[in-house]
């Protein structure tokens, strides 16, 4: 096999930043690219020029994710960027989110797809108001791995007592939260220390470094449940007779192997897996992430928006359930109109028939009196729609479980929203 | 040894990492997906939901190295169909031979329908009007471009554009929603969370589709590595005659004659980027396969922008005004 194949093997990690206006967001990330060697020369000569320019000496990291123009003339992040760095272990993307507070959306987007939040605290300030806002995004979107970098550490002497305070603030915004194995790490993202290097002022701690963090964690595609929502009917034969359709999807949880006894969502019809094609040939199995085209071996009547499952552990077939929505729209929520409701590769009618509560990011406590969502709000809804989903909730498998909703006017994406109890029959 | 080589060439890796597919890797899946695979499949899917939900998309094929990964991509989505879509190449008549004998061949090889609408056309007809006769035409494209999604009433549109060539890009989404004038408004993107993607439009609007939003320019190097595609033979080295100006090596062709005052040399050059010839720069190489060229892009110390196109050394946001106003 040819030796560049090999320059960089593994997997892919999804990770997002998250932090307050200066907590070091732009500077970590500078800091991440740059000691990876994920920075290319004429950025670097391009940050120089800028930085001599300003009179300042050395170089401003946080130049490296300076972002649109736009943005400059507002003086405001306006949207998330992605960024990419490789290391020999592993390739990243980061999905780096503005701090300021109006951008919950954006957070909320890029959390969604996202591995591990990486949550910047200021060592100087302590744990923020906005602090406890990316956590409630963390634990809303369930981001399997919380990492909080404690920055600056630079400016408290290197101080452990310091870190070990903003440890327990954060305990208990954790546990509110309900988010477990919350990784702490001290650090400075200007001088480097516990970035990609662990340096040798915080001796004290023993934990991994950043990087490290990031090189090990679990990455995305699920085991579980065998989820394969149908995305098209080949217009092809495969085999001998009429009824060799290809199913194309992506397999979004769980492992679909050739002999497999499938269930055909929402009609509930059984067949056997007889194939598993690609491009590259059969397969006699496929799991998670995976774009296949599968076919069956008798005819069932299955078209887009189906959903293929193991017939134990199969999914529900809804029309009414609660999900927690995270509102993404200027125009506020209106109980009682229609929207479009996109789930897996189902889009239907659907409406807000109870509006429960809206979540208080100051208390993180659900306010139960709310009369609508407006841009930005998080809270809990029972939902109705018109046609049947097949779903899981959003704990039990984020790709069956999560949902858009669409502006039926203005075709705007209104909402994210996360199934959090199926009502059955 | 660079530093960067020796990160991503080191002894931590090797061939117990499957991550070919030449072999189809059926003994193993319960492996997470290796970087490319990763990246092909959320390409695929992307490109199937997009089909599933527009009434006539089209994919942009140059015969540049992106659209050829992205022809890739839409055979293993599609076959043994034919493509749900005809290939769309807006072509400023400024390309080089190589490229376009590429794109013509590639297309009949496939045996996909193939559009191709030009700069040139628009210019006679007089519908785009050049400041200066030598002036690029790649700006120029959107024009013709926007004709040519009015005359086939295109909704969708398929393009190779990746986040990590420029920092406007970097921002945006995998469907990007343009006004009925091309026009992109970075305050107004929607929220794409998980991989649900609004393709709903308005009469006259349409998508911009990035399936390859996620790849860089090492991944596209190793994805056309390991499925053993053929690319224009201009992307490797060989000897070409170039004069030195602001930095770049610019090609000296019978569009491009030298200035007044420049010297002619020879030297071993390969494109990454294969646009408009008046403004796309080779650069010094001496990569002559596709392993040599993983090797190079992975240690790489000037970005692909940076090191060949001229149209975008002016000033740091043309991209982000270029795209504002309806390009790619
Ligand atoms: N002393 C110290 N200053 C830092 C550190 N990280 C960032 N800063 C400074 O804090 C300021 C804000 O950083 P920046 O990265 O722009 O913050 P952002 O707004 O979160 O992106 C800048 O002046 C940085 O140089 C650190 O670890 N130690």
């Amino acid at each position: 096999m040819s030796q560049a194949l090999n320059l960089i093997a593994g997997d892919v990690l999804r990770f997002t930043t998250a932090g307050s206006v200066d907590d070091g967001k732009s500077t970590l990330i500078g800091r991440l690219l740059l000691d990876a060697k994920g920075l290319l020369e004429d950025q670097l000569a391009a940050v120089a020029r800028t930085t001599a320019r300003r009179g300042d000496t050395g170089m401003d990291l946080s130049l490296f994710t300076d972002g649109l123009t736009l943005e400059r003339e507002q003086g405001i992040t306006i949207d998330v960027a992605y960024r990419y760095f490789a290391t020999p272990r592993r390739r990243f993307i980061i999905a780096d989110n503005p701090g300021h507070e109006q951008y919950t959306r954006n957070m909320v987007t890029g959390s969604s797809t996202a591995d591990v939040s990486v949550i910047l605290v200021d060592a100087t300030r302590g744990i923020s108001q906005q602090t406890r806002r990316h956590a409630a995004v963390a634990s809303l979107l369930a981001i399997p791995r919380v990492v909080v970098a404690v920055n600056k550490m630079d400016q408290v002497g290197w101080d452990r007592a310091v870190f070990e305070k903003i440890a327990a603030d954060f305990a208990g915004v954790a546990q509110s939260l309900g988010i477990r194995g919350v990784k702490l790490i001290p650090l400075s993202a200007l001088e480097g220390d516990m970035v990609v290097t662990r340096g040798d002022r915080l001796d004290w701690y023993t934990g991994p470094t950043l990087l490290e963090v990031l090189e090990t964690a679990d990455a995305g595609q699920p085991s579980g449940h065998l989820r394969f929502p149908v995305q098209l009917v080949s217009r092809s034969r495969f085999g001998k007779g009429e009824e060799h359709r290809g199913y194309m999807g992506r397999v979004e949880s769980g492992t679909i192997r050739v002999g497999d006894t499938v269930v055909a969502w929402p009609l509930g019809l059984e067949a056997r897996v007889a194939d598993i094609v690609t491009l590259d040939g059969t397969l006699r199995a496929a799991s998670a992430g995976r774009s296949i085209t599968v076919v069956l071996d008798r005819q069932v009547d299955v078209a887009r928006g189906d959903l293929l499952s193991h017939a134990h552990d199969a999914p529900s077939v809804v029309r009414r359930f609660d999900a927690r929505l995270t509102w993404l729209d200027r125009e506020p929520l209106a109980q009682g109109r229609r929207y479009w409701l996109k789930h897996g590769t189902q889009t239907v009618r659907a409406s807000i028939e109870t509006l429960h509560s809206r979540l208080d990011l100051t208390t993180l406590k659900p306010v139960s009196d709310a009369a609508t969502l407006a841009f930005n709000d998080i809270g809990t809804a029972r939902i109705v729609t018109g046609r049947a989903l097949i779903a899981d909730t959003y704990a039990h498998n984020r790709a069956t479980g999560s949902f858009i909703l669409i502006d039926e006017a203005t075709n705007h994406t209104v909402a994210g929203g996360m199934i959090s109890r199926l009502e059955h029959g | 040894m660079s530093a960067v080589a020796k990160l991503v060439s080191g002894t931590h890796f090797g061939e117990d990492l499957d991550h070919h597919s030449k072999c189809v890797p059926d003994t193993n899946f319960e492996a997470r997906l290796s970087h490319l695979d990763w990246l092909e499949s959320e390409a695929i899917h992307i490109m199937r939901e997009v089909v599933a939900e527009t009434r006539n998309p089209a994919l942009l094929f140059s015969g540049g190295k992106d659209s050829i990964v992205m022809l890739r991509v839409a055979q293993k989505a599609f076959r043994p169909d034919r493509f749900p879509f005809p290939l769309l190449h807006i072509d400023t008549e400024h390309n080089f031979p190589e490229v376009t004998a590429f794109r013509d061949a590639r297309a009949a090889e496939l045996g996909e329908r193939l559009i191709v609408r030009s700069v040139g056309e628009s210019i006679r007809a007089g519908r785009v009007k050049l400041r200066r006769p030598d002036e690029s035409r790649n700006v120029h494209q959107t024009v013709t471009l926007l004709d040519a999604v009015k005359e086939f009433e295109f909704d969708a549109l398929f393009g190779g554009a990746r986040r990590d060539e420029e920092k406007a890009r970097a921002k945006e989404r995998i469907l990007s929603h343009r006004d009925e004038f091309g026009q992109w408004d970075p305050r107004n993107q929607r929220p794409e969370l998980w991989s649900l993607y609004n393709a709903r439009l308005a009469p006259g609007e349409h998508l911009r589709v990035f399936p390859l939003s996620n790849w860089t320019e090492l991944d596209i190097w190793q994805y056309i590595e390991r499925e053993g595609l053929a690319v224009p033979r201009i992307y490797y080295a060989h000897d070409r005659e170039v004069v030195e100006r602001n930095g770049l090596l610019a090609p000296v062709t019978e569009l491009t004659p030298p200035r007044p005052g420049e010297t002619v040399v020879t030297r071993r050059v390969r494109f990454r980027t294969v646009g408009d010839i008046t403004c796309t720069c080779p650069v010094a190489s001496n990569a002559g396969n596709t392993d040599a060229i993983i090797a190079e892009t992975a240690t790489a110390t000037v970005t692909e922008r940076g090191a060949t196109r001229m149209d975008d050394q002016t000033s740091d946001a043309s991209m982000e005004l270029r795209k504002r106003e309806g390009y790619f």
